[in-house]
């Protein structure tokens, strides 16, 4: 065992660190405050990394990537999320997944109009997958594609669609065949957020803040050529998107554990500081063994791409436990506060009030990408070899099955 | 990055698997859980004979000097086959303790032996219920002799020696200091006593001017139980991780075979969801012990912390994952038949040994505090 890297690794992590302090804007702090601000940054930050051949190094050269390995992929992120600590999630949907996807399943055509741009983040990216009716149950996706001469006329709502206000382009799973069972009824397509018929609300979320939006789809007219695979083949093109839609290998303490641990240390609980206090210590002890399994795991993670392997089934228990993580660490830093913990202005509230936003907001990250209950079906059914549920959609015509507010006997 | 086994270790690992599986199944296990020996002559004769015993201890004192990384890896085996042997006792308590503290002549004259089975060791801490501190031994060190009681100690009614710790008469202060004491010398009694995991010998040991060798530094007994808690700390885990592992496999392999209501139990959501967690328990603890066994085989300056994040990680998923392979046995998991509660038993016995879960998240939070940029000048 040992965390150094290899020569040549070493070798990729200089000439990384060396582009990056070269060219990371120094004034990038002050200019990331609002989502609209964040989203200009970006663009600029990509076009410079795509002159510097820097941009989805893991893409093949053809696609002007540098046809990077996993590891060095992972050394870059590292690297990178040190220097320009703005989080990428805004292009993560086109760069990270509808790109991956068009490699595969694209026509050569589409690869031409499509991935130059999102290389460069001129064009930025969203996902119109889950509706108000389906989450989990993607592929009881509703929102229809009707065919009309040589395009398609899409009619529908989606939901949790982060970043559309800001969005270009849509990748978009549709319903063209509701007479056959669900998985074979489904097509794929890409949308152009601007048409007409495309309307963009936020949701108000439970903290009060909108983070995400509605997307309503009407009579939007897309051209068989925004058609990606095959009719009736959308299921399967869903799945490789999906499959990219992995957090990574995290960074070191991305919980702020270290910041809890401050906090207790420095809010007195009676006469002492709250990490004196028997049940917070026990709590923070729990917490730390979480934090530092993940820790560790990802070290494994990283052994294997760093042997040119795929990363070994631990790899799927990363973000069921820090959604848990996020939730329980939050609680307890509202507990300590006492009373006072209630209190959500920012000028009385300890920290700003930091803590109980996230008491709101952290409860997102137990459904979003994947629920807890799907992460732990996962885990069952794919590490550990257990049976499938018994299912019954997957038979009968979708336009049979029952869905939510009907009663059947 | 190489965060993993290497070729060499997984080969002894399945080397080691394989020994065990020919020479310690679960019905030799019970030969010791329910018959009248203490642990099993067989086993322990096979294991000194490949070397186990020596794997950590140095060529010069008669060892293998592979390794705690190896050490570790054999650990984790013996965890998962119940192995009913005092290995621990031996390798990781007298032999650890007499590595860290003991004279050059000390150890050329123990570690050879323990190193080829020919000598079972033991450490002699707790005197009954409680945690162990300073003014909670009453056991008295004077005149090189000992006088007092333990209880209990691992392997107490088989071992050769034990490392004693007593209250030293002649410390100013009467601290706590370290004694050898051979077990079947004047002046020493012992018992066989029963206990949670009938797998294990234990016994009560009663010493009335027994005769005793100081074992380093005299007053600094505590200190030393405190470094060699924290190597075992890190084996144990390993043996826990192999309890745990073995569960959830009992677990899984149960669910699959299992049919209720027309299926295979393991298709139903509640045991899906149960054997996840088992799993992710199970994942994180082993990343934990992996860095823990890193830190002991290196002897780097994270051990303190990354010895108790390895034991609590690991007495949690063996925590779990026993208790709920029982649970997905359903009535079969709570007869005395299946062997699940041979592996809820010891999860148990290896999660109070070196003290339970409570008193290692104190230490681990007081070591975090430690560690913080800045603890040194908030302490003054």
């Amino acid at each position: 065992m040992n965390f150094d890297d290899t020569l040549e690794e070493a070798e990729f992590r200089s000439r990384a660190r060396k582009w990056l302090d070269e060219n990371v804007p120094s004034d990038w702090r002050g200019r990331t405050t609002t989502p609209a601000d964040i989203v200009e940054f970006i663009r600029e930050w990509q076009a410079r990394k795509a002159d510097g051949g820097w941009a989805c190094i893991g893409w093949p050269k053809t696609y002007d990537g540098q046809g990077a390995t996993p590891m060095e992929e992972a050394i870059w992120g590292q690297e990178e999320g040190e220097l320009a600590t703005v989080s990428s999630f805004p292009i993560m949907i086109g760069v990270g997944m509808a790109g991956p996807m068009l490699m595969v399943h694209g026509s050569d055509a589409q690869k031409k109009k499509y991935l130059p741009p999102m290389l460069r983040a001129e064009k930025i990216w969203c996902q119109l997958f889950s509706e108000p009716g389906c989450g989990s149950d993607l592929a009881a996706a509703r929102t229809r594609a009707v065919r009309d001469g040589d395009g398609w006329i899409v009619t529908g709502q989606k939901v949790w669609t982060s970043f559309a206000h800001f969005a270009d382009q849509a990748i978009l799973l549709a319903r063209t065949d509701p007479t056959v069972p669900k998985h074979k009824g489904l097509s794929f397509f890409i949308v152009d957020m601007k048409a007409p018929g495309v309307e963009v609300r936020p949701i108000r979320q439970m903290s009060g803040d909108a983070e995400f939006n509605e997307v309503y789809l009407t009579d939007v007219r897309i051209p068989d050529e925004d058609r990606v695979g095959d009719v009736g083949a959308g299921w399967r093109v869903a799945m490789t998107v999906l499959m990219h839609e992995r957090s990574g290998v995290a960074g070191a303490d991305p919980f702020g554990f270290d910041n809890l641990l401050e906090q207790m240390e420095n809010l007195p609980m009676g006469a002492t500081p709250a990490i004196e206090n028997e049940a917070v210590r026990a709590r923070l002890a729990d917490f730390y063994v979480r934090i530092s399994g993940l820790e560790k795991t990802n070290l494994r993670t990283l052994s294997a791409l760093s042997r040119g392997e795929q990363p070994g089934s631990e790899a799927s228990i990363g973000k069921l436990v820090l959604a848990e993580q996020l939730v329980e660490q939050t609680s307890l830093a509202l507990d300590v506060q006492g009373m006072a913990g209630i209190m959500t202005d920012e000028s009385l509230a300890p920290a700003g009030g930091v803590h109980q936003q996230g008491y709101l907001r952290d409860l997102c990250m137990r459904i979003a990408g994947g629920t807890d209950e799907i992460l732990r079906n996962t885990i069952a059914e794919r590490v550990l070899g257990l049976p499938p549920d018994l299912r019954i959609d997957k038979k009968v015509a979708f336009e049979e099955l029952p869905v939510s507010g009907t009663v059947r006997d | 990055m190489d965060f993993d086994l290497s070729e060499e270790q997984q080969l002894l690992k399945d080397q080691a698997r394989k020994f065990l599986a020919d020479q310690c199944p679960p019905a030799e296990v019970r030969r010791v859980f329910e018959g009248e020996e203490s642990f099993h002559p067989d086993v322990w004769r096979g294991i000194a004979e490949l070397g186990w015993l020596g794997t950590a201890v140095p060529e010069e004192y008669g060892g293998v000097g592979a390794g705690y990384m190896e050490l570790c890896v054999l650990a984790e085996e013996l965890g998962r086959a119940l192995a009913p042997v005092p290995f621990s006792s031996t390798a990781y308590l007298a032999a650890e303790a007499i590595s860290l503290s003991g004279s050059e002549e000390q150890q050329r004259k123990y570690l050879p032996r323990f190193a080829m089975g020919e000598l079972i060791g033991t450490l002699a801490l707790a005197e009954g219920p409680g945690m162990v501190t300073a003014a909670s031994l009453e056991t008295r060190y004077a005149d090189g002799k000992l006088s007092g009681h333990k209880l209990p100690v691992p392997d107490g009614d088989v071992a050769n020696i034990a490392i004693v710790a007593a209250c030293d008469q002649g410390v100013p202060g009467e601290r706590i200091s370290l004694f050898i004491v051979s077990l079947v010398a004047n002046g020493v009694d012992r018992q066989t006593i029963e206990t949670l995991d009938p797998g294990r010998g234990h016994a009560r040991i009663d010493l009335d001017n027994a005769a005793a060798e100081p074992l380093g530094r005299p007053g600094e007994g505590l200190e030393i139980i405190d470094r060699v808690f924290d190597r075992a700390a890190v084996m144990f885990a390993f043996e826990q991780l192999g309890g745990a592992q073995r569960a959830l496999e009992m677990a899984r392999d149960y669910a699959l075979e299992r049919f209720a209501f027309g299926r295979p139990v393991g298709s139903f959501q509640a045991i899906k969801h149960k054997l996840a967690d088992m799993y992710v328990a199970t994942e994180l603890a082993r990343s934990n012990c992996y860095y823990g066994a890193w830190a002991l085989s290196v002897d780097a300056s994270e051990l303190p912390v990354a010895a108790a994040t390895a034991r609590l990680s690991a007495i949690k998923a063996n925590h779990l994952c026993t208790k709920e392979n029982i649970q997905i046995h359903g009535g079969m998991g709570f007869t005395w038949e299946f062997d699940c509660h041979l592996y809820y038993r010891r999860a148990k016995l290896l999660a109070l040994t070196l003290g339970g879960e409570p008193e290692w998240q104190d230490r681990l939070i007081d070591r975090l505090r430690r560690q913080r940029p800045n603890a040194e000048q908030a302490a003054q």
